[in-house]
């Protein structure tokens, strides 16, 4: 049952994904579809095999790595910003300033 | 799912899902985006307590909403003016997101409701999720434990912490 919810949080972050300009809201739909797949691990494991934990540790360590890429990327796009001076995608087109 | 609060619980959960991804990826505001983000994963974390994963609940909590989210809200408010909105989008990549979505969802849903007796299916009663289960499958080094794993993440953790520093330094 939790699976419909889960599936649409994941076209909505391909869709933000894709059209959003601005790299913060790119993150921001990137958390979304990374959820929808913790949801997924969560309720496969839940409701096919109760008795174990392997899904639920799937998820933790999920979230785990989540958060170290969501630092990383933070970081990058905060260091862009200030040699840049943007955040937009379509304007930054240069690779070494 | 077999009490009517349980079903109730379930809709609610459902709708907050659906209502706040869509907004936090349609909304002009960035940082209105980064609270409806937040609302989803306060959805997620009360999905995990409506399957008895009380840990995954906590540390969805912990570490999304308390960690993640503060971080996103920090990066926006450096990067950007208060108030200031997103430039409309064209119409070609409104529609190349929509088409692409709309595919993926497609395809995932048709797997999923051919296989339509499993949304339909009853909750088996839980196993042991305790966080003494927890603590000894994460310490544990025989064949089906996740030492290694665990191990691996925190030495990861590490390398994120020197990335974050190197990469936001001042030169």
């Amino acid at each position: 049952m939790y699976l419909v919810p889960s599936l649409i949080m994941f076209g909505c972050g391909i869709y933000g994904f894709i059209t959003r300009k601005n790299m913060i809201a790119i993150l921001i739909s990137l958390e979304l579809m990374l959820n929808s797949v913790d949801i997924n691990f969560a309720v496969f494991n839940r409701y096919l095999f109760p008795n174990q934990m392997d899904g639920m540790f799937f998820a933790l360590f999920a979230i785990a790595i989540a958060a170290a890429e969501t630092a990383i990327a933070l970081a990058i796009v905060i260091n862009v910003f200030r040699i840049a001076k943007k955040v937009d995608i379509n304007q930054i087109s240069k690779l070494k300033f | 799912m077999e009490s009517v609060g349980n079903i109730i619980l379930y809709f609610i959960i459902a709708l907050a899902i659906i209502v706040f991804s869509v907004l936090a990826v349609t909304t002009r505001k960035i940082l209105r985006s980064a609270t409806y983000l937040l609302f989803v994963l306060f959805a997620t974390a009360l999905v995990y307590f409506q399957l008895d994963f009380e840990f995954l609940g906590a540390v969805q909590i912990a570490v999304y909403a308390g960690g993640i989210l503060v971080l996103f809200v920090f990066a926006i408010m450096l990067t950007q003016k208060p108030g200031k909105e997103a430039e409309p989008l064209t119409s070609q990549k409104r529609v190349m997101g929509i088409s692409a979505a709309v595919a993926g969802v497609a395809v995932c849903s048709y797997a999923l409701f051919s296989y339509g007796q499993f949304c339909a299916q009853k909750l088996l009663p839980a196993g042991d999720y305790s966080i003494e289960q927890i603590g000894k499958a994460l310490l544990n080094s025989d064949k089906f434990g996740l030492l290694l794993p665990f191990e691996a993440v925190s030495v990861l953790l590490l390398a994120c912490i020197i990335g974050g520093v190197v990469v936001a330094r001042r030169r």
